[in-house]
């Protein structure tokens, strides 16, 4: 986020895009509502679901899945053609107006209006609504990226922010709400195929040196190569390139796409290490598994959605002899030649923050009260709460202009649903944490396949009724819940429910440049599912469902 | 009312907002947990996963010893710290020596720490000498 969530009632229209907010991100959700129950701001909910936020909406365009580029650029039009563009602003702070406007000429709402399936005249209402606020904020998550065209909604969206001058005071801003709770910091700690910690690219020399000398290794040993990313890693695999994979706190195999193609590579692969709480799916495919610490077990700091980075406290040891993730790294590190001390996080986090500027501020003692949001360049630095405010890291800000490019796979007589995938509330990711809880549980026991009334009735299904939910790759069952939530034409399913692994079905196609699958758009085909009778009076644990086709 | 043996300042482990929680503990158990009202993320507030979703640390099937398999068709059998881990390091050298350092792939963690992060991933440039790592979290 280039804001803070206590910012939000500050806003007076906010613009929430592909973000469930209320079941993905509840707290922050409640920053949203008091912004529009108690101040007054306007919400503008751009999503093709009905989720519980467009009770609080002023205006809800809901766009046919995977068509946001063409959506945000003819409100980008429509803000030029209107004169409702903020020209001091993209004067002073901007740079490739001239370009963008250019290529905007061909993205009269018109022409969108063919594309989303959202009126013209809405389209304008909306980039009017935006453009005329005093602070409009912005807010995404999964829903903008776990598309192909993923980068280029988000530049799109960037457009827009540049446009109108909403960036860089409180109440405004481009504000993308992390999913797991330390993305951010593990994207910071250079967890990604290209830099180091900080963003720093692998690719530059001079990084490199100062890496190597912060590490005490020769400058030599340090790759200059851009590595593989998960998506590659397990085509890799299977291409005979990658013969081990160490796998630290992750479930590949139910939160990655195509899961047929992942468990094939994680069984292919000669050397598979797994370091987890739980014996997991992936876990399972394993040679050897690493018992590690829960959250409640160890020390250290997690980053949040609004670049604060907060401490993580131990309160028990951890079970048996299971030991905290950097102990077991440290150890393996010594035993492949090199000579590791560290005594606590704290000392981690110490050598972290000597290499990575965003960080250099900060240490265990000064984030001990509050947390402090990064950048916090200097010991007495306090953080910052608002990105951008008089220049951006670059300097001037860029207009990117976007083209539209439909999803990887649309639909057809074959496959006429879009299946889009999510979260719900009660449960979280794979569900490895969450439904161990009788509580949650209980909420929401069995996975769901959303579906519009006007289909159901069109596929005889009622709520309760097991639908076989089928795509190129595979195929699964599950219970339908017939509801408006769902626009008709697309299924919605979670990936909380291992029993019925909804991506077996989703495309590892991917977005080009950040390499996040397309969850939100693949298609498929539903059919209500009949159970075979067994003839002995079975149990209900016994049914064993097949397709009616 | 229960009066806890402790109470532990810590961060919820579930979403990106990052509440600020107390854990409550009697008996090594976490039997409550409350929302902070000392800070501006969540201010007294969680929602029910941060509030109820904390069963799992005290699950019966925690991982709590190392597991090792010598082919793929047969189950596990637990194994010591060092018999584990001199596993692991011959391995992954083996493989280094063998195919190079970018045949070997390291994923990091978004539900880990920072530091545990900052490690792994020191781990595969300097001690492996690969940038394949990566997260899940772009999914
Ligand atoms: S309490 Fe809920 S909103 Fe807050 S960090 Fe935890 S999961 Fe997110």
């Amino acid at each position: 986020m280039t804001n803070s969530i206590h910012d939000i009632p500050q806003a007076d229209v906010l613009l929430v895009t592909g973000s469930n907010t209320t079941e993905a991100h509840p707290v922050l959700a409640l920053q949203m509502k008091k912004a529009v129950r108690q101040h007054g701001a306007k919400l503008l909910l751009i999503d093709p679901r009905r989720i519980e936020l467009a009770d609080f909406a002023y205006l809800h365009l809901r766009h046919k899945p995977g068509t946001d580029v063409a959506l945000f650029n003819a409100m980008a039009h429509a803000i030029i053609a209107h004169g409702w563009a903020n020209e001091r602003f993209i004067a002073e702070r901007t740079e490739g107006f001239a370009a963008l406007k250019e290529a905007l000429a061909d993205w009269p709402p018109e022409r969108a209006a063919v594309i989303t399936g959202v009126r013209a005249r809405d389209i304008v209402a909306a980039a009017q609504l935006y453009a005329q606020a005093s602070n409009g904020a912005i807010f995404w998550a999964m829903g903008i990226t776990q598309h192909t065209s993923g980068t280029d909604n988000v530049k799109a969206l960037s457009n827009l922010a540049l446009l109108t001058g909403h960036i860089g005071r409180p109440g405004t801003g481009l504000n993308p709400l992390r999913g797991q709770n330390n993305v951010q910091g593990a994207c910071d700690m250079g967890g990604l195929v290209n830099v180091y910690p900080g963003y720093q690219p692998v690719t530059s020399e001079e990084v490199r040196r100062k890496f190597a000398a912060g590490w005490d290794v020769p400058f030599e040993s340090l790759s200059p190569t851009v590595g593989l990313t998960v998506t590659e890693i397990m085509q890799g695999v299977l291409d005979g390139r990658i013969h081990a994979i160490y796998i630290m706190g992750e479930n590949p195999m139910l939160s990655d796409p195509n899961l047929n193609h992942v468990e094939e590579a994680l069984r292919a692969v000669d050397f598979l290490v797994v370091q987890d709480i739980f014996l997991n799916e992936t876990a399972e495919l394993a040679d050897v598994i690493l018992p590690a610490a829960s959250f409640a077990e160890k020390g250290g700091t997690f980053t949040s959605t609004e670049r604060r980075v907060q401490m993580v406290r131990p309160a028990f040891d951890p079970p048996g002899v299971a030991r905290q993730d950097w102990q077991i790294i440290t150890e393996l590190a010594n035993r492949l030649g090199h000579n590791w001390h560290y005594d606590s996080p704290a000392e981690i986090f110490a050598e972290m923050a000597g290499l990575t500027p965003q960080y250099a501020g900060m240490n265990h003692a000064r984030l001990e009260q509050d947390g402090l949001q990064w950048p916090c360049p200097t010991p007495e630095h306090p953080g910052t709460p608002v990105l951008h405010t008089s220049q951006f890291s670059r300097g001037l800000g860029l207009f990117c202009p976007v083209a539209y490019r439909p999803p990887a796979e649309e639909t057809d007589e074959e496959y006429p649903f879009i299946l889009s995938t999510g979260r719900i509330l009660f449960h979280w990711h794979g569900g490895t944490m969450s439904r161990r809880s009788p509580g949650l549980e209980a909420m929401a026991p069995e996975a769901e396949v959303e579906i519009n009334p006007a289909d159901a009735a069109c596929l005889g299904v009622t709520t309760g009724d097991w639908v076989s939910v089928a795509s190129r790759r595979g195929e699964v069952l599950a219970a339908a819940k017939v509801t408006r939530r769902s626009p008709k034409g697309t299924v919605f399913m979670t990936f909380h429910y291992a029993e019925a692994a909804v991506n077996l079905l989703t495309i590892d196609a991917v977005d080009p440049t950040a390499k996040i699958p397309e969850y939100k758009v693949c298609a498929v085909k539903v059919n209500k599912a009949t159970f075979v009778a067994a003839a002995s009076a079975a149990s209900n644990d016994d049914k064993s469902p097949t397709t009616n086709n | 009312m229960i009066t806890p043996d402790r109470t532990v300042h810590t961060t919820c482990p579930y979403c990106g907002v990052g509440c600020q929680i107390d854990l409550h503990i009697k008996n090594e158990m976490v039997y409550r947990v409350d929302g902070r009202f000392d800070n501006d993320v969540n201010n007294g507030k969680l929602c029910v996963k941060g509030r109820f979703g904390y069963d799992y640390i005290h699950a019966p099937d925690r991982l709590t010893q190392p597991l090792i398999r010598n082919d793929k068709v047969s189950g596990f059998t637990p194994a010591s710290w060092e018999n584990v881990l001199d596993t692991v390091a011959t391995r992954l050298w083996e493989t280094r020596d063998k195919y190079g350092p970018d045949s070997i792939a390291i994923l990091t963690s978004a539900k880990c720490t920072n530091e545990e992060n900052y490690l792994l991933q020191k781990f595969a440039r300097a001690v492996i000498g690969t940038n394949n790592v990566d997260h899940c979290a772009r999914l």
